[in-house]
């Protein structure tokens, strides 16, 4: 039981940097813009977190650079790709390169230098309390901020009506256009909420989950895995939180299987998830198939089954909107 | 915007370079890099020798192999990210194909590996593209993924099947024998057969694409995949065809990295030159005729970029950096024409 709660501690602080991020790109990409720079971004982002709290001497400060830094590199690609009319995913990929190089290029000095880092929080009384004590009598504070990140994901999009217009600037961008939305700008306004939590996530591994900066950090293909994430949990705030939690039980049994497989070189398990990724989006991908479709409809029972699969992008996800064109 | 003249396509990008160099400057004070010692730098050490010419001839094989490789699947508006991957592939056929002749050989042999690392490059490429007909898994995460893979297949065999007797590093494996080394131009460190094949490869990819009815078909998939399915092109077909020929370009570029510069299979066998030359691809827009200039461009800032830690205790990724923000440029100065021409246009 003891090991039970640990692990699932150690899942928390593994997939809370995972789940900041792919909070961050659900919100971007349910207001119909594709983030992909989010590798570099998360990289960039750490690397400012750290080389700041190291700096001014303050962890949380490196949060907030972390966040700003993350805001910062959306709104580049918020302002090529939304106002300019280029192409997102050409300039996210861009983006993604450019803060990678540039992350190692301005860290150079901090690398493998001492700095704060964020710490674990403990809870006064919940220690004592069995099984649950052990997974959040003594947490790092990415996990309170991650999980609290889901709720509040969640409300905004569903509860609220600055949600709605959210959803709707994703989804038919001309209607809003109509009902007097100013599209473009709500979306650099997602953009760039979403960078500044693609930010924090990239501070959370500086800083907490894998505290220090050097080359490689050890949050390289994060962003990757975290696109695939968002796909996975059909664009759902909740779904997307529960894939990210899934890839971090991947990672953190990945230390356990090497254990029980010494002859398999340790750097291989690294890359474990990006098989399991192709592998994930293969699955969610199925129900749209023609050849899985005809199955199911031969056999009626398994549409019940079908629809836990099915997910819907955002309609205009990836869409230029230009308000001049009119409607 | 071919009706604009020649020199305000000059121009225009000139304006790009010259953003480029304002970003690269503002990016680089930070770090304290001193901008024209910088510059100096990088310059002189892409080409201030005839050995450091060589190093840089040596590095445009892979890169041009890679970026006129590419041009054929974004021909079908294909994102081909997993070039990495397939050059890496590449490096373990070619690899794998020589490990039996430890003792060395003849040309034959060289033909033979340069065969499998097509093939091997090819595969995987197929791969992707099988991922992307049957599974709908866009290609850029199953390239992606791949990359990933790919390395992850190189890590094993270097620190498993394949390590060095008694010794297991990043180093790599076991160097090959002299002579499965690619014959060398003179003194230089670049290979003769490998800047033939890359200029071969350009010469082929011009005429593929520019001079048969397989690269209009390719283009009339790109435009119009609906027609094109009407009109029974197949694009499902043509995508996978011009995956796999992409990849046997990056696989030819992982045997010219294996063969000819390191001459065992290491980690960072593929130096990143499958995510440069998506920036090259971009860079050129995709226009075949400037490929192979960017990519000496590109080259001769990756070599110079070595002497940055040595001479100024700034990190090599700077080169990257200069890269990146060149190709950044570039499409905000495209988005800003497109800007005032609409604006032109609505007055």
């Amino acid at each position: 039981m003891e090991t039970f709660a640990l692990t699932l501690a150690a899942i928390l602080i593994a997939g809370a940097p995972l789940v900041l991020a792919t909070l961050g790109e659900t919100l971007t990409e349910k207001a119909g813009i594709i983030n992909l720079s989010l590798d570099g971004s998360i990289l960039l982002a750490a690397m400012a977190a750290f080389a700041c709290s190291a700096t001014f001497d303050s962890p949380w400060l490196g949060m907030v650079a972390g966040a700003a830094v993350g805001a910062a590199i959306a709104g580049v690609l918020g302002l090529i790709g939304i106002f300019l009319g280029q192409s997102q995913l050409a300039v996210g990929f861009i983006l993604t390169l450019l803060s990678r190089d540039l992350a190692y290029f301005l860290g150079h000095k901090f690398s493998r230098q001492p700095g704060p880092d964020l710490g674990l929080w403990t809870i006064p009384g919940l220690g004592d309390v069995p099984f649950v004590g052990l997974i959040f009598g003594s947490q790092s504070p990415v996990v309170y901020l991650s999980l609290t990140a889901i709720f509040a994901c969640w409300w905004w999009m569903y509860r609220t009506e600055g949600g709605m217009r959210l959803r709707a600037v994703g989804e038919s961008p001309r209607a809003a256009f109509g009902r007097g939305i100013r599209v473009r700008l709500v979306r650099l306004y997602y953009c760039l909420a979403g960078g500044a939590l693609v930010g924090l996530a990239g501070g959370a591994y500086s800083l907490a989950v894998k505290p220090g900066w050097g080359r490689p950090q050890g949050c390289e293909g994060a962003g990757w895995i975290a696109l695939a994430i968002v796909i996975f949990g059909g664009w759902h705030p909740v779904r997307t939180a529960l894939g990210a939690f899934f890839f971090a039980a991947l990672q953190v049994s990945g230390i356990h299987l090497q254990e029980l497989f010494p002859s398999i070189p340790a750097p291989v398990f690294q890359v474990a998830p990006f098989p399991m990724m192709i592998l994930t989006l293969l699955a969610v991908n199925m129900g749209r198939m023609g050849w899985v479709q005809d199955i199911v409809r031969r056999h009626p029972f398994l549409k019940n089954f079908s629809k836990s699969w099915s997910i819907e992008a955002p309609a205009a996800l990836g869409q230029d909107f230009d308000p001049k064109k009119g409607l | 915007m071919n009706r604009d003249s020649l020199l305000t396509q000059i121009g225009w990008f000139g304006l790009a370079l010259l953003l480029a160099l304002v970003l690269t400057v503002i990016v680089a004070l930070p770090a304290g890099a001193p901008p024209l010692e910088t510059i100096y730098v990088l310059f002189h050490g892409g080409l201030g020798s005839l050995s450091k010419i060589g190093r840089v001839l040596a590095g445009w094989v892979p890169l041009t192999l890679c970026s006129v490789g590419l041009l054929v699947p974004f021909t079908a508006r294909l994102w081909n990210i997993g070039v990495e991957g397939q050059v890496i592939m590449g490096a373990i056929f070619c690899t794998a194909a020589l490990r039996p002749f430890e003792d060395g050989g003849g040309a034959g042999l060289i033909v033979l590996a340069l065969g499998a690392s097509m093939l091997g490059g090819a595969l995987w490429a197929l791969l992707a593209g099988l991922l992307r007909v049957f599974g709908r898994v866009h290609e850029i995460f199953s390239g992606l993924g791949l990359n990933f893979v790919a390395l992850g297949v190189t890590l094993w065999l270097i620190f498993g099947p394949w390590k060095r007797p008694g010794v297991a590093s990043m180093s790599g494996t076991q160097p090959l024998d002299v002579s499965l080394w690619l014959p060398r131009l003179g003194t230089l460190s670049v290979s003769w057969v490998g800047l033939a094949l890359a200029c071969a490869a350009v010469l082929l990819v011009y005429i593929l694409l520019h001079r048969s009815t397989w690269g209009l078909k390719m283009r009339a998939v790109g435009e119009n995949p609906k027609a094109a399915t009407l009109f029974a092109l197949g694009p499902r077909r043509r995508l996978l065809q011009s995956f796999l020929f992409c990849g046997a370009l990056a696989g030819l570029a992982g045997a010219a990295q294996v063969l000819g510069v390191y001459h065992r299979l290491l980690p960072n066998i593929s130096s990143g030159y499958g995510y440069t030359a998506l920036m090259v691809g971009m860079m050129a827009s995709f226009r075949l005729g400037l490929v192979p200039f960017i990519c000496l461009f590109f080259a001769i800032l990756n070599v110079g970029s070595i002497q940055l830690p040595l001479q100024l205790g700034l990190d090599s990724s700077l080169s990257g950096v200069i890269q990146g923000v060149m190709v950044l440029s570039l499409f905000i100065v495209q988005g800003l024409r497109l800007w005032l021409r609409q604006k032109k246009e609505a007055d």
